[in-house]
């Protein structure tokens, strides 16, 4: 798959239909192909989430390092990752009308994750 | 905080869980126009500081300490960062008020945040008590030296997101982060890695944390580092929009941009034209001129020289940050004196350069322009390919990056990674249509709807605020290894802690190297081995060689070796020379000006030495002529009762009598002749007496009843100085 290829520099000939070009309309032209390139990379990012993320919206809640590096191994076995781990606590804590920490230490103390996937409607 | 007292460690580690930062964001220098200091004008300096260290020779112009516009950058991190603290004082002395702190080796790959104080290897790990307890140091620093001081650590590895937050929470001004470098030189996976990094870039933005790209690595790492340059720009491109669409502000966005090549290629004529290219197509966006560490050998000599060339295109182009490179990194993680040595380079360079673009400009036709042009050509033409080759994941899989071609020639010799590759591989999640997230600062998807919320509410209302809102809702973890943290390795070195007992150091207290120069009048081969059982024989341990260079094949090599030493000195026990106590060459002068000083001078007996006592008058020695004082010489073997009678009959302030020849004790023999002399002729309460000679003893000198005694050594502004405070206590009395 990985094909390195080599080339010589073919530069002048590859160059021949900027030569018209302004600086200006240069300018325009390299930060239109940079959006280019980066429109599908930030759209991927709009869409998805990591473990990572997910812990740090834990920090972001009052939890440690710790609790939150447990939390999100958690809610990926439980197969809620993609409704956000800091909504499992959330959800949790409201279903129980409990305070967040206290709701995300009962969690990591495996309780309650039934209730969260029936409440989700997520199948075990 | 005293500016003669060393910084308290163990007190600066009380309270850090208690510890906020008293402010977020990043700080500019504060620009003074026309700056006047002593009589010199500076057209692009800053406030000068309240405490500082000036450059060597500031002592001939009042001692000012001018400061560039350029934030400037020191780069620390030893491995201890309790010992890093110590050395971001000195640096802050010496102008930097940008302190970056380079990571562990291999912090990249740990998938979470690391807590407590570790020791690092080549960096220091990246914890939460350990940027505390600098951020907390850095507060009185700045205090100190009346300037902020940017504190800046790395978002990226597998762990960005988590880290971007504890930045955020911790007041850290300025942060690394491009999901290229992670692609790229850590290997993680490519999906991962720009998912994460636009999270972190969102949280970077609310933190108003100064971003810097990762560009710089690729001509580190490149074949041949000049030939990436297209490819570089199209890097900072990539990085540079990704960001402001996560959020950032093009204001707190700074390439890291680098001059690729250092002599003996033409430097400028290929690194200015670059950064000439990079400054157009990014003139929206904060340059941070890092340095060339490509080709950095042993030399610091060679590395200083071409820093200070790159500091000459970021003169001539612009530079926000000016980031300085150890002259040392070529040969190991950074010693302390080549920080001290990095920063005062910075600024004597820049300082130096003070005003260039009044006096000169670009050229607007011929070679510079026609290369800035294939540059910018170059660098489209490489994105046109990027995205018909399917986009920025397929260009990655095919190689096109850090290929060493100058694009678009292609040597197959680019780093090439899968998308189905790399740590963290298959770690991403497509969020649910339901998919939430209570907290400000999160990038992406996020149905806050469902709860009742509008698209401009802060989420963190539902759960009663987050961190970002009230900081004691962070929880503090202090330490988890009870044998690897701060307090055991303070405990090791205890005894070397604000104590009297000193030992030599270059990173961390009491590691005991010390560096020997040697010059063996042999060759490169014979020189390293002799100078190894050299300083064996100097009772060095683990002496290793760190730097050799021929001075001729045959003639001579020149050898660095560092070695350990196990002994301490212990500073109580030392009998200090009483220090002369001077005055300054403008109070000489003032003094002078206010009432004017004769003296009579000569060599003494049957004496023809001429050369000491010419030394101390003559102006084209530096001598107290200079200052204005009357000087009459009377030349040498001159009896003493001439020069008594001489200095009666000019009415003279003083005299300096010469005594070279010393058999016998004659010298101290004829002061006393002088003494007596002037008291038989009524004199001797209205004139001062010294002596000087090469075997002249101050003690012994006024025994003998003159006022003062010079030996070896002395200059004039000793004798001056002596003269005019002893004229002063004789009018008062």
């Amino acid at each position: 798959m990985n094909n390195h290829k080599t080339r010589s520099d073919d530069y002048i000939k590859r160059k021949k239909h900027l030569e018209n070009l302004s600086n200006q309309e240069l300018k325009q032209r390299f930060w239109d192909l940079a959006d280019k390139t980066t429109e599908p990379l930030i759209d991927l990012a709009y869409k998805n989430t990591s473990p990572a993320i997910e812990r740090s919206i834990l920090l972001r809640m009052g939890f440690s390092s710790i609790e939150a590096t447990s939390l999100v191994e958690k809610t990926i076995n439980h197969g809620l990752i993609s409704k956000g781990a800091g909504h499992v606590v959330f959800r949790y804590s409201k279903m129980q009308n409990i305070p967040i920490r206290e709701s995300g230490l009962a969690l990591n103390d495996d309780q309650g994750w039934q209730e969260i996937k029936d409440s989700f409607g997520v199948k075990s | 905080m005293k500016t003669n007292e060393k910084l308290d460690i163990r007190n600066i580690l009380k309270d850090l869980d208690k510890y906020e930062p008293r402010r977020r964001g990043w700080t500019w220098r504060e620009h003074v126009p026309n700056l006047e200091m002593s009589g010199n004008v500076f057209t692009d300096a800053s406030k000068p500081l309240k405490n500082s260290i000036p450059l060597p020779a500031a002592k001939y112009f009042d001692n000012i300490d001018p400061q560039p516009i350029q934030v400037i950058t020191s780069e620390i991190a030893s491995g201890r960062f309790e010992d890093d603290i110590r050395r971001m004082r000195m640096a802050a002395w010496h102008g930097a008020d940008h302190l970056m702190v380079i990571r562990t080796a291999g912090q990249s790959h740990f998938d979470s945040l690391i807590e407590g104080t570790p020791q690092g290897v080549g960096g220091v790990p990246i914890t939460r008590k350990q940027i505390r307890a600098q951020r907390k140091a850095l507060d009185i620093i700045e205090d100190e030296v009346g300037r902020p001081i940017n504190y800046h650590s790395y978002v990226s590895g597998v762990a960005g997101p988590d880290i971007a937050v504890m930045f955020a929470e911790e007041g850290v001004n300025g942060a690394h982060q491009d999901p290229q470098y992670n692609v790229l030189y850590r290997n993680i996976n490519m999906v991962r890695s720009y998912v994460d990094a636009a999270e972190s870039k969102k949280i970077m933005a609310w933190g108003d944390i100064l971003q810097i790209d990762g560009a710089h690595n690729a001509n580190a790492t490149a074949m041949v580092a000049w030939k990436v340059m297209p490819e570089l720009m199209v890097q900072h491109a990539i990085n540079s929009i990704f960001s402001v669409k996560a959020g950032i502000k093009k204001e707190n966005i700074a390439l890291s941009t680098v001059p690729p090549t250092a002599v003996p290629a033409p430097d400028l004529k290929i690194n200015l034209p670059y950064a000439k290219a990079l400054r157009d197509f990014f003139d929206e966006y904060k340059m941070r001129a890092q340095m060339n560490t490509k080709y950095m050998e042993s030399s610091t000599r060679e590395a200083t020289v071409t820093h200070v060339l790159n500091m000459m295109i970021s003169k001539l182009t612009s530079a926000d940050i000016q980031s300085t490179i150890t002259p040392d990194e070529g040969r190991n993680v950074p010693w302390h004196m080549y920080n001290i040595e990095a920063c005062d380079t910075a600024k004597q360079a820049l300082i130096g350069m003070d005003g260039l673009l009044d006096m000169v400009s670009l050229k607007e036709d011929g070679y510079l322009p026609q290369k800035v042009r294939e540059l910018k050509e170059r660098a489209i033409l490489f994105f046109e390919e990027l995205i018909e080759d399917g986009g920025y994941f397929q260009a990655v899989e095919h190689g096109f990056f850090i290929d060493s071609g100058i694009y678009p020639e292609r040597n197959g010799d680019g780093i090439a990674r899968q998308i189905n590759g790399g740590i963290g591989v298959n770690t991403v999640y497509e969020r649910d249509e339901d998919y939430f997230a209570p907290v400000p600062a999160h990038f992406g998807y996020n149905n806050i709807e469902q709860y009742g919320l509008k698209a401009d509410d802060n989420p963190s209302i539902l759960i009663d605020g987050s961190t970002f809102e009230d900081h004691s809702k962070i929880i503090f973890i202090d330490e988890l290894d009870e044998t690897d943290n701060v307090n055991v390795r303070m405990d090791e070195n205890e005894k070397y802690r604000n104590s009297n007992l000193v030992k030599p150091e270059v990173e961390w207290l009491a590691d005991g190297t010390v560096v020997i120069d040697l010059t063996l009048p042999t060759s490169i081969k014979y020189a390293e081995a002799a100078s190894i059982e050299i300083a064996k024989k100097m009772n060095l341990l683990e002496p290793e060689v760190i730097h050799r260079e021929v001075l001729q094949t045959a003639e001579a090599t020149r050898i660095q070796v560092k070695g350990k030493i196990d002994f301490d000195i212990d500073l109580e026990k030392l009998v200090l020379p009483e220090e002369p106590d001077l005055l300054s060459e403008k109070e000489i002068r003032e003094k002078i000006d206010n009432k004017p000083l004769t003296i009579v001078a000569g060599t003494v007996g049957e004496d023809e030495h001429s050369v000491g006592l010419r030394e101390i008058i003559d102006i084209k020695h530096g001598g107290i002529e200079k200052y204005g004082i009357n000087c009459i010489y009377l030349g040498t073997s001159v009896p003493i009762t001439k020069l008594v009678d001489a200095a009666i009959e000019v009415n003279a302030d003083a005299i300096l009598m010469s005594t070279i020849i010393s058999h016998d004790d004659i010298h101290y023999k004829n002061m006393k002749k002088t003494h007596e002399y002037a008291i038989e002729k009524g004199i001797r309460d209205k004139i001062i007496i010294v002596a000087g000679g090469t075997q002249v003893t101050p003690e012994l000198a006024k025994k003998q009843g003159v006022d003062q005694g010079f030996g070896r050594g002395t200059k004039g502004n000793h004798v001056a100085s002596f003269i005019l405070k002893k004229r002063e206590e004789m009018n008062e009395n």
